[in-house]
């Protein structure tokens, strides 16, 4: 199976816009599914709202723990507090208590007290979804806002997707990655084939881009770039370029500024489809016929591979 | 000291954007900054801050003295993260995973465990030619954990003294975003009318109701119609302060490094308009907690506006 993950650093850049054309294109005028889609961005998650999936399964995602002082047994000796190194625990009127938001779950305070006052609670940090959307099986999720654990939330979606990959057979998986570079980027990276950052010309877009490039060298995953907004700014543009040369880094889409990409949006489709036309459509074409190598190139989609499933679909 | 935190649950709605106008609207406030999107931080790319002072940030991970060790595994037990496993009869620590609690050293019946600083991550702080402090946070790369840098950051901002602190906050509701808003006195929410800016608002107010913090929305890049923004504002009670149009220009201006108030200064009124509207709302929260705990106002306002 090959895995493509769409990263940015930067927030904003579209990452979902070009994810969810790409499981547009992906299905072609086939009407098939071809592809698994995974949403790993948990902590704010948009691609349900542009593929509208049909919610076939929904899961409880239970991890880590927080720490309840009981304060019937509890005799004030502050221990807990002086173990926590989260600044979780603090005296208030005399009383110690927790502060949920604060606490790592690393149960330090529950081990030092002296009267086996403290629990550690097991925390509801999410639901995760199995869908159905148009373009093929979608694994989803919402993290409870506030929570941690995001990172091991996204490797939960990401074995499902795999696992569904595997089961129905598809070659093909296609991962909407969260921004920034830290665990929940780790875990959407983890595994996948061929990252494709989606950049903005613009001074944060540019930082970001150096950033997200190093982070996916350091686990040797190759990257393509993609150019969003590539008319907003063309000085932007050619230091995108002067960077991705200097690393050897191919850029494979340029996607101008279009009005339609946020009109499609709000209809709750990729633009390829509601607007198939327009300069960014065709660029996103662009982009996905230059994908076509890297699909191709090994894995269950080689050459014999490709045959034998043509002799048994027809 | 009164601190406002920027954030969005989207990413790219302009927080930065937003958060340096603020800064550079208010000079007699001494305004300090804080870049706590330790990922991916960007306000320096307009705010220009000359670093002085940069301090590594480490978290303490477990080393074990074979000679000592047991094998008995308790540390294992104590381990929350499962980053200490016994392998082959040895102990193994996996310092990517460990959130330096120091409980398996603590607990250690023979002693054989020493915390050792594992650097994640720094804080560089420094001046802006304007005068303004600035800190910001860079975690390292390869590095999963950002809070342990985002803490560090606000520990400075602790130590500077200016009135007003501004945290520009990373994106998303999960932990980095809960951390920049902690100790926060209000939280200024940056949304775009899309229906991704929308649905990622009311998880963003979801937090901050969790967290008990007032805030106040502004709606980016605007338009004629703005479809249930009104209504998901209303339903979680919080204003909407401003809204910024949706104009090429703008985001030509920002794409080259050049803060909305310096490029289009009849913003520079609105911005100040906005920060005192938000100083009073923090106005009357602290008579409404002072009245309940009896603490002592720090109360702040822009010139000409007391």
């Amino acid at each position: 199976m090959k895995q493509l993950v769409v990263l940015s650093g930067k927030g904003g850049t579209g990452k979902t816009s070009v994810t969810a054309a790409l499981a547009h294109l992906a299905s072609g005028s086939s009407g098939r599914a071809l592809l698994v889609l995974a949403d790993a961005d948990v902590d704010a998650a948009n691609l349900e709202l542009v593929l509208a999936p049909h919610v076939l399964e929904r899961h409880e995602f239970r991890s880590g723990k927080v720490a309840t002082i009981d304060a019937s047994r509890c005799s004030g000796c502050g221990e807990c507090s002086l173990a926590c190194r989260f600044d979780a625990i603090r005296e208030q009127g005399g009383a110690f208590r927790v502060d949920a938001f604060a606490c790592e779950g690393c149960a330090a305070c529950s081990y030092v007290c002296p009267e086996h006052a403290i629990d550690m609670l097991e925390q509801q940090a999410g639901t995760w979804f199995r869908s159905a959307s148009r373009y093929g099986p979608l694994f989803h999720a919402a993290l409870t806002p506030g929570q941690e654990n995001s990172g091991k939330l996204v490797a939960l979606i990401k074995r499902q997707a795999e696992q569904a990959a595997v089961e129905f057979e598809l070659g093909r998986m296609l991962v909407d990655g969260p921004p920034g570079i830290a665990c929940p980027v780790i875990a959407a990276a983890s595994g996948a084939d061929l990252a494709l950052v989606v950049t903005e010309p613009s001074v944060g877009g540019i930082h970001d881009l150096r950033r997200i490039l190093d982070t996916v060298a350091h686990f040797n995953l190759p990257a393509l770039v993609c150019i969003n907004k590539c008319d907003l700014y063309p000085e932007g543009v050619d230091q995108i370029e002067a960077e991705c040369s200097q690393r050897r880094c191919e850029i494979s889409g340029r996607i101008p500024f279009d009005a339609s990409v946020t009109e499609a949006m709000a209809h709750g489709q990729p633009v390829t489809q509601y607007a198939p036309q327009a300069d960014a459509s065709q660029a996103l074409l662009q982009l996905w016929a230059s994908l076509q190598t890297f699909w191709m190139s090994s894995g269950e989609l080689d050459p014999l591979e490709l045959t034998v499933r043509r002799a048994v679909d027809e | 000291m009164t601190t406002i935190a920027v954030a969005s649950g989207k990413g790219g709605t302009g927080k930065t954007t937003i958060a340096t106008s603020l800064v550079l609207s208010a000079p007699e406030l001494r305004p300090v900054f804080l870049d706590c999107d330790v990922e991916a931080p960007n306000a320096h790319l307009y705010l220009h801050p000359h670093f002085d002072k940069k301090f590594v940030v480490a978290i303490p991970v477990p080393q074990i003295d074979e000679s000592a060790c047991s094998s008995c595994g308790l540390c294992t037990q104590v381990c929350q993260y499962n980053a200490i496993a016994v392998l082959g009869g040895k102990v193994q620590v996996f310092p990517e995973l460990c959130h330096g609690c120091g409980s398996c050293a603590r607990q250690c019946p023979e002693g054989a465990i020493q915390e050792v600083d594992q650097p994640v991550g720094c804080v560089q702080t420094g001046t802006s030619p304007n005068g303004q402090r600035f800190g910001r946070g860079l975690l390292d790369i390869g590095q999963a954990m950002p809070v342990p840098v985002i803490r560090a950051l606000k520990r400075w901002q602790g130590e500077s003294s200016g009135r007003l602190v501004v945290r520009d906050s990373p994106p998303g509701t999960a932990c980095p975003m809960v951390e920049t808003l902690r100790g926060a006195d209000y939280v200024l929410l940056v949304t775009e009318p899309t229906p991704f800016g929308l649905h990622d608002l009311k998880l963003a107010l979801e937090v901050t109701r969790m967290l008990g913090l007032p805030a106040g929305v502004l709606v980016n890049r605007s338009g004629a119609g703005n479809p249930g923004m009104e209504e998901v504002c209303q339903e979680y009670g919080v204003p909407v302060l401003m809204r910024v149009p949706l104009r090429r220009e703008f985001g030509e201006a920002l794409a080259r490094g050049l803060p909305l108030v310096e490029a289009f200064p009849e913003f520079r009124l609105r911005f100040r308009e906005l920060l005192a509207s938000i100083l009073h709302q923090i106005k009357l929260e602290r008579r409404a907690s002072r009245s309940l705990e009896g603490s002592e106002p720090h109360d702040i306002g822009l010139d000409g506006d007391r």
